[in-house]
């Protein structure tokens, strides 16, 4: 499929506002600068995803993983990422424990409701918004992606 | 701008990555061998770029003189990704800017190289 150019892009705002918050208050970016960082950070993608590639390939995989990524990082010598990176990723597996559980919750509530008299009928009437909601969180661990 | 929404419906993760993470799945699709992409994996190469914008700014900032600057400017970027080692895989698409005139002198001088070598080792 082919892509526009644009797409292979990051969005202007959000380059602008990192470099602005790595450099010290007051300092001019000019347009060449920002849009430079802007490639720089796109063939950085293609790059790292190159490299964690491989390492997926290796472990006989096809789905890239996190693992796969911290040691692209490695592999590209830029070491410095791997702990910011960890904590990250650390971060976010707390979030979707967190909003895993409260989906949970949300389905034991459900079935409290006085609704129905057995609780397997409710069960049953309520899965088309709970697989909604389990594929999302499947989708989370593992996402195949369209092509 | 939509831009601004960070993957589908995980608000949490504006607090994480701001770069979107749709774009950065589109960027990563674009090459041939992957075949598919776990979520985390999406999420840390979205803040390793984060990461990397912000080393990148820093370190063209500070190359060269050291002095407390007001601008950074393309010419700045550019030497950091010719002169620095962890940054060379930038050097091709980040050159540095010559004057023509410069580049029209380098240009004829490399022309009169190849005519000398053309005339034969007899004349050497």
């Amino acid at each position: 499929m082919a892509e526009r150019p644009e797409d292979l892009n990051l969005p202007n705002a959000v380059i602008t506002r990192i470099i602005k918050e790595a450099l010290p208050d007051g300092v001019n970016i000019s347009k060449e600068a920002r849009s430079a960082i802007s490639r720089a950070a796109s063939v950085f993608v293609l790059y790292a995803t190159s490299c964690a590639n491989n390492f997926a390939m290796k472990g006989k995989r096809k789905t890239l993983n996190a693992s796969d990524v911290l040691s692209a990082m490695e592999e590209m010598e830029f070491q410095r990422f791997i702990t910011p990176l960890k904590e990250a990723l650390e971060a976010y597996r707390r979030e979707q424990k967190g909003k895993k559980e409260a989906s949970e919750q949300k389905k034991k509530d459900k079935d409290k409701k006085p609704d129905s008299e057995e609780p397997d009928k409710s069960r049953g009437e309520d899965n088309d918004d709970e697989d909604d909601r389990l594929e999302e969180e499947e989708q989370n661990e593992e996402e195949e992606v369209d092509n | 701008m939509a831009d601004a929404a960070v993957g589908k419906d995980k608000c949490g993760e504006q607090r994480l990555v701001s770069l979107p993470l749709s774009r950065i799945r589109v960027i990563m699709k674009s090459s041939p061998e992957v075949s598919s992409i776990n979520q985390e994996a999406l999420v840390l190469t979205a803040k390793a770029t984060e990461l990397f914008v912000r080393h990148l700014a820093t370190s063209s900032y500070r190359h060269g003189s050291g002095r407390a600057k007001r601008a950074l400017t393309y010419s700045d970027v550019a030497s950091t990704a010719q002169e620095a080692e962890t940054f060379q895989f930038l050097a091709d698409i980040l050159p540095k800017k010559i004057l023509a005139s410069k580049y029209l002198k380098m240009l004829k001088e490399k022309r009169e190289e190849e005519e000398d070598q053309n005339e034969g080792p007899a004349l050497k």
